[in-house]
């Protein structure tokens, strides 16, 4: 009984940890078709953020929930003003540019902070169910994840900013002769998807702790995700988190870790093999 | 016209030539080595430049294949104690897997974005396994896979005729060269031939060609199983100079491989030799440095590059060539026009 919930348990923190990590990556690449190849780095950016200020005596929460999305939303639109604007539409050498930024973050803040990994301890301290012990603050990643799916999509599903923005997705030339500034909502948008990584980021960094060549372990993860997720991305991302997460934490409970990852990317890849479009060109085709 | 790109050629060939037989003469034992893992490196490049430059298809985990051809290089030599068969093997293998994975996704119509992430997801999965080969469950007949740590002692290559000399160091730099450039020319000859422009022609529209009734998709299989069994020889070169470990199939490989290619010159088969070499060569350079991060400078680059010359090296130094050649020819050189590759 209690093995089983804290199968249970474990599933949804796989879940919710896997749709922590793509949801930045849904927005920027479902919504702009952006390959971010730096993601990675933006989580690791806000997990930097996170670390840095709770060292200099800001409150964790403030820092995970505030500074974390603020700095790198900022750091997401300077790129975008500096690089990604020019590349719109070249999605391969969106790819590239981004991987080049991805190395250029890497390398910057081997510099700055050394190859060593900081942390700060998780907040909450632990719950038992029966002979075993979870982490509060993991069940609580739960509720964020699923808290910032909500907020996303009640962002660009009901508000005016949301409207406009997949408007502009969808037909750019269209909204721009409307007397919208396109330029203005691509940096938006790319800005959103970017704090959304940095919150992602700050939130796991307790659990991770934060290294400045960590962004690499995430981001194949969460292209696999948004990809699998297929054409409605928020809908999407969350169905394939929920599928590739259940999928990892069942393989490693039954065998090892490394197992229940080899499980997640196979699955991935014949997952594409039967629905090229990802789940959300199957089914949900409704959702957004 | 075609005589002056005979001429070239020719020049092109004697230069290398001439560089072979060089590198062991002027340079320590050493630099040879490092010579030898640079062009073991350029063969890999080039296998992507003929799978992404010519064929068009966007592989982010051509290290797989690189990969695959160490280990079974590795694992085959091992066992047989010589290295014939399995050199055959080691390319072998992964132009068998290389057409496996091209049929799952050439079949399923993948395009792009697709295709990128599962080639990478793939090569990731083989990182995951053999990363996780450690201890004596994981022995295949006398050769331990050894999880992280790889494969330390892999014999290295013998006279075909004489399986009692194995080659030094310097003897395999002469193989390793030689190989890279008649790689280079069997790639181009293979461009010319029919097949070749029929690739070509499926990079430049795939719909248009599929119309003029070719089956585009085994035309892909073909160009990428290719592709596959030369990162497979660059596997096992690779593996005569270092040795084999998971981290031949990592991330960091599969992304280089994409700058060797992309700042050399996509679309061209002796830039991305150029790319890789150089690149390989300013990282070197730049890992001696304490306060400089070499990711930082390849990263810088790789930016530079796709905003402002994303055509990459190639065609700017074929330019300049060109104009100095026509420089030559206004000083009085029977004036010739140049025609591109």
């Amino acid at each position: 009984m209690d093995f089983g919930v804290i199968v249970v348990l474990q599933v949804l923190v796989a879940i919710a940890h896997l749709a922590l990590i793509s949801i930045g990556l849904a927005v920027i690449f479902g919504m702009m078709r952006v390959i971010n190849l730096a993601h990675g780095e933006f989580l690791m950016l806000g997990g930097f953020t996170v670390v840095i200020a709770a060292n200099h005596g800001v409150n964790l929460w403030v820092a995970m929930l505030i500074a974390a999305p603020i700095v790198v939303g900022l750091i997401g639109i300077v790129v975008e003003r500096l690089v990604i604007r020019y590349l719109y539409g070249r999605m391969v050498d969106t790819m590239l540019a981004t991987w080049g930024l991805s190395l250029l973050i890497v390398g910057a803040m081997t510099m700055t902070f050394g190859n060593t990994t900081r942390g700060v301890s998780a907040p909450l301290g632990s719950v038992a169910i029966g002979r075993y012990q979870s982490s509060i603050y993991e069940l609580t990643l739960v509720l964020a994840a699923a808290a910032l799916f909500a907020i996303a999509y009640l962002l660009f599903r009901f508000t005016r900013l949301g409207l406009i923005a997949r408007a502009t997705m969808q037909n750019a030339e269209m909204a721009d002769s409307l007397g919208i500034s396109t330029d203005f909502v691509y940096a938006v948008t790319f800005g959103i998807g970017a704090a959304l990584s940095g919150l992602a980021g700050g939130l796991l960094a307790p659990l991770t702790g934060v290294l400045p060549t960590i962004g690499v372990a995430y981001v194949a993860k969460a292209f696999i995700t948004v990809i699998s997720g297929g054409a409605a991305v928020l809908a999407g991302t969350a169905s394939a988190s929920a599928l590739l997460g259940t999928l990892d934490t069942v393989a490693t409970f039954i065998a090892t870790p490394v197992v229940g990852e080899m499980t997640l990317l196979i699955a991935a890849v014949v997952l594409l093999r039967l629905l090229p479009e990802g789940i959300t060109g199957r089914f949900l085709r409704r959702a957004s | 016209m075609r005589g002056s790109r005979a001429w070239v050629d020719g020049l092109t060939v004697l230069i290398a030539i001439a560089v072979i037989l060089l590198v062991p003469q002027l340079l320590e034992l050493y630099s040879v080595i490092n010579a030898t893992i640079y062009v073991s490196m350029a063969v890999l490049a080039l296998s992507l430049a003929l799978v992404w430059g010519f064929g068009g298809i966007l592989c982010f985990g051509q290290a797989a294949f690189f990969g695959l051809g160490g280990y079974t290089y590795a694992i085959a030599a091992i066992n047989f104690g010589d290295s014939n068969l399995p050199v055959l093997f080691a390319v072998a293998l992964p132009a068998c897997f290389a057409a496996l994975l091209g049929y799952f996704v050439f079949w399923g119509r993948l395009n792009d974005v697709y295709l990128g992430v599962i080639t990478l997801t793939v090569a990731l999965i083989l990182f995951k396994f053999f990363n996780a080969t450690a201890g004596d469950a994981y022995k295949i007949g006398k050769a331990a896979l050894g999880g992280f740590n790889g494969i330390p002692a892999t014999p290295p290559l013998n006279l075909p005729w004489d399986k009692s000399v194995q080659l030094a160091p310097e003897q395999i730099w002469y193989v390793a060269a030689t190989l890279l450039l008649l790689l280079y020319y069997v790639s181009r000859c293979l461009l010319s031939t029919h097949f070749g422009q029929v690739v070509v022609s499926i990079r430049e529209n795939e719909r248009r060609a599929e119309l003029l009734g070719y089956d585009t998709r085994r035309y892909k299989l073909l160009i990428f199983t290719v592709g596959g069994a030369m990162a497979g020889v660059s596997g096992v070169l690779f593996a005569n100079c270092v040795f084999v470990s998971p981290t031949m199939f990592s991330l960091s490989y599969n992304a280089q491989i994409i700058i060797w290619v992309m700042i050399g010159g996509l679309g061209t088969l002796s830039g991305p030799i150029l790319g890789s070499v150089l690149l390989q060569m300013l990282t070197a350079e730049l890992g001696t440095l304490q306060w400089l991060d070499p990711n930082f400078v390849l990263g810088a680059i790789l930016v530079v590059f796709v905003l402002l010359i994303p055509r990459g090296l190639q065609p700017l130094i074929a330019a300049l060539g060109e104009r100095t050649f026509s420089g030559l020819a206004a000083l009085g050189f029977r004036r010739r026009k140049w025609i591109k590759p």
